[in-house]
């Protein structure tokens, strides 16, 4: 019995080693479920706080670029807000519940990013205490930038779009035919639309918006620009390589929008045994 | 060791941290070169440091930068298996007279040729069971070996350059 001990002791280090690599292993596993709730990620009370300081001081000098984007598109929505409010000439119609407001949108400011592994996240300066909730879309002016995967009180993480494991329901605008976003992993300014059948006729120009069928994001909101369409090795399906519209390392606002029937579909969607995939 | 040098090993490990988290969390040059300065900690420990202790502060420096990172596990898995070799690195490139006991594996304590040889391998090493762990299942394993490279030698230049212009002979660190 001793010797067994005497062994063992000897052995300590390789065996401490071993223990530490299986459990940060199981922690990487853990981890990279998408939906996970974690606890020891950027949003918890200490490392948000460093985060946002040195966010507030780098913004600073971003701030010109920031008001332009938010300049222009305050003009657009002024533009698009005159078409809505005409002014009334003889008779107002109740308007269906069906147009009622399904979303509500939210801003907040990127206060970490990363773009240069294979599963990059953001952390938001926004969190449970100002209404964000799980799985809620992230986008900015120029398109679609993420999805909220864990809060805390005052931050949330997110899942960029630039992580191998999110994808995103999206489809060519010109003619309504639909695949999936999901990034390969390499170049942080291109992304793959997948499952995109033969017979479509996809050509590099064309617009990718996302659908509004994943009841994260509503639809319509830019994706990106195809780039190129080859024929895959895969015989069903085309190769399309898409050009974000998003410049991720230097998008610092950003909306939050959140599905007010999420539940509602969800459970509907459990009801006939469907997976939500977002 | 003595109180003064564990303060200037607490005050190394704050820096590097510190710059690693603020600074390097998105740099990589062209694309490959990803800087893991941090290591240098790890590395720059006295030589007769033993190993259990320095396989457990390994792995809590890595879990610290992985909570800044979002990458929970990597960075430890990564810095456990950095420390659980380099004691067998260090004496298997040991100089024929052996180590002087007051000397560290240090730069100025060592000379850079020797320096070369001890870090260069064990941040390969990092590097390789890290981005195998980031990229698993997506990238080839060119894209793992290219990155590893890289990224090992622009750590290596850079844990140099800091060492050069931060650490004195015979000083502490």
């Amino acid at each position: 019995m001793l010797r067994i001990l005497q062994f063992l002791y000897s052995l300590r280090s390789f065996l401490l080693f071993v223990l530490l690599e299986v459990l940060a292993i199981g922690l990487i596993v853990s981890n990279n479920s998408p939906q996970g709730a974690a606890f020891f990620n950027s949003s918890n009370a200490l490392t948000g706080s460093v985060f946002k300081t040195r966010s507030d001081i780098v913004d600073f000098f971003s701030l010109a670029e920031a008001n332009e984007a938010l300049l222009s598109e305050n003009a657009g929505l002024l533009q698009h807000l005159k078409t809505i409010n005409a002014i009334p000439d003889s008779a107002t119609i109740q308007l269906d519940s069906a147009f009622e407001a399904q979303f509500n949108f939210k801003g907040a400011r990127i206060i970490s990013n990363s773009l240069r592994f294979a599963q990059n996240h953001l952390t938001l300066n926004k969190g449970s205490k100002d209404g964000v909730k799980t799985g809620m879309g992230v986008f900015n002016e120029q398109g679609v930038i993420g999805r909220v995967k864990s809060v805390s009180e005052n931050y949330a993480v997110a899942i960029s779009l630039l992580n191998t494991e999110m994808s995103l329901s999206s489809k060519i605008k010109a003619n309504d035919s639909f695949g999936t976003a999901k990034w390969d992993g390499k170049d942080a300014t291109k992304t793959k639309l997948l499952y995109v059948p033969r017979h479509v006729t996809a050509s590099p120009g064309d617009t990718i918006v996302t659908t509004g069928y994943s009841a994260v994001f509503p639809e319509g909101i830019l994706v990106g620009i195809i780039e190129s369409v080859d024929q895959s090795e895969d015989p069903n399906y085309l190769d399309v390589v898409v050009n974000l519209s998003v410049d991720f390392s230097k998008a610092h606002y950003v909306y939050l929008v959140e599905n007010t029937r999420l539940d509602e579909l969800d459970s509907l969607n459990k009801q006939s045994e469907l997976e939500n995939e977002f | 060791m003595n109180f003064k040098k564990l303060i200037t090993y607490i005050f190394l490990v704050i820096c590097l941290c510190l710059v690693q988290i603020l600074l390097l969390k998105n740099l990589a040059l062209f694309g490959v070169a990803f800087c893991f300065i941090y290591l240098l900690v790890i590395l720059s420990f006295p030589i007769s440091m033993r190993s259990f202790p320095l396989i457990l502060i390994s792995f809590g420096l890595g879990l610290l930068v992985d909570v800044f990172y979002d990458t929970l596990g990597l960075h430890a898995a990564a810095a456990t298996f950095l420390a659980f070799l380099r004691p067998y690195w260090l004496k298997a490139i040991r100089p024929n007279g052996g180590y002087d006991d007051s000397n560290n594996p240090t730069l100025p304590d060592m000379g850079i040729g020797w320096y070369i040889s001890y870090s260069l391998p064990l941040v390969f090493a990092f590097s390789l069971l890290f981005f195998i762990a980031d990229q698993w299942g997506t990238g080839g394993l060119f894209g793992v070996l290219n990155k590893s490279l890289f990224s090992s030698i622009f750590t290596v230049i850079m844990a140099i350059i800091v060492q050069l212009l931060f650490f004195k002979r015979r000083r502490g660190i």
